[in-house]
């Protein structure tokens, strides 16, 4: 790999700009692309082909009338939004950090949202509908909402349903989840708008503290990720959501 | 903006490869480009070796970084890029294969200072 190249990629890279490396597999020739940059010389088709596996972050061998080209591509951090800055937070930031998330933690109390308890994320201590709408939720980015205020929950949660996030889940129990239907329905979501909230949040390990939950919410992300059913979902609960 | 340095340092594999080229190292990077079967890193996984067999990343589960190592060395000195396949069928396995049956192709590429 050039010098150049590999500037290019950790520049693009610390300015969140997608960016794809295509390498000619017969003789390592390299070329760059962005949404609205070329830079080397590349088959149009192989272009467009790039900027579709860029959008879904697909790297992968792409041939074309005999040629061969790795398309490697370089996405900015997937994103999660945690709404409270509460006990369980505590736990998922790091836990969320070591998966690869860039952690964002949005609460307006100034005792709950403090540098002492979160010494190492991005703390956001406006109202959660400002801060969301700030911080523009897209398809790599997961909301969970952890105050059980639907002061603080209910105005994320309205922003996170009108964005593209990959990943909606709040915590609470099924009962509370019930009557946080009940109010966005009253606010005008459709039921298939709602059916994208997974609540309450997790897997059902059987998680009771704030460590286990967080893993439990974390597994759960991760799968709706990869797009595969979440197991263990449907049959019991997390011992601290049926509280 | 977000301050996550403290974790993700174990996961800027380029970035450490910068690093390491900015001290006047010889770096070569090893990237898996195609999966076949269950392999155990998917497709842009990369493994990052400096000329004493310091190493940061993956392309397996631990099963093929010792040969992929052993031709890293080779293009850190030559700069010729190579493409390396390794598999259950591959004549080596029993000291390279992929015990879990899949079949990796791995580029490796000197990183020009």
């Amino acid at each position: 790999m050039k010098r150049a190249t590999f500037d290019a990629i950790q520049t693009a890279r610390a300015g969140k700009t997608p960016i794809a490396l295509v390498v000619d597999l017969s003789d390592g020739t390299e070329a760059l692309v962005t949404a609205e940059t070329v830079d080397g010389s590349l088959p149009d088709e192989i272009v467009a082909e790039t900027r579709t596996r860029l959008r879904d972050s697909k790297s992968g061998v792409v041939e074309r009338d005999g040629g061969r080209w790795f398309v490697d591509c370089h996405n900015p951090s997937l994103r999660v939004i945690v709404v409270g800055a509460v006990h369980i937070t505590q736990t998922l930031v790091p836990m969320a950090a070591v998966a690869g998330y860039e952690v964002v933690v949005i609460d307006p109390r100034a005792s709950f949202a403090t540098r002492e308890r979160f010494p190492n994320v991005q703390l956001v201590d406006d109202w959660p509908d400002e801060a969301m709408e700030a911080l523009a939720p897209d398809r790599r980015t997961a909301v969970i909402t952890l105050t059980h205020d639907p002061k603080l929950d209910d105005p994320a949660l309205h922003v996170a349903l009108r964005s593209e996030a990959f990943y909606i889940a709040c915590l609470g129990s099924r009962r509370t989840h019930a009557s946080r239907l009940e109010r966005l329905r009253a606010e005008g979501f459709d039921d298939e708008t709602l059916a994208r909230i997974h609540g309450p949040a997790g897997l059902a390990i059987g998680a009771v503290s704030p460590a286990e939950i967080a893993l439990s919410v974390l597994a759960e992300m991760t799968a709706v990720l990869h797009e595969v059913p979440p197991p263990l979902k449907s049959a019991n609960t997390n011992a601290a959501s049926a509280a | 903006m977000t301050e996550n340095t403290a974790f993700a340092s174990v996961d800027d594999i380029l970035g450490t490869a910068g690093t390491w080229l900015d001290e006047g190292r010889k770096v070569a990077v090893a990237t898996v480009i195609k999966t076949w079967g269950s392999s155990p890193r998917p497709v842009g996984s990369r493994l990052v070796v400096d000329a004493d067999g310091a190493m940061v990343g993956s392309v397996s589960g631990g099963c093929i970084e010792g040969a992929v190592i052993r031709e890293a060395f080779e293009v850190m000195e030559t700069g010729a890029p190579r493409m390396l396949e390794f598999g259950v069928s591959n004549e080596e396995a029993w000291d390279v294969g992929l015990a879990c049956g899949g079949n990796v192709q791995v580029w490796v590429e000197r990183l020009e200072a």
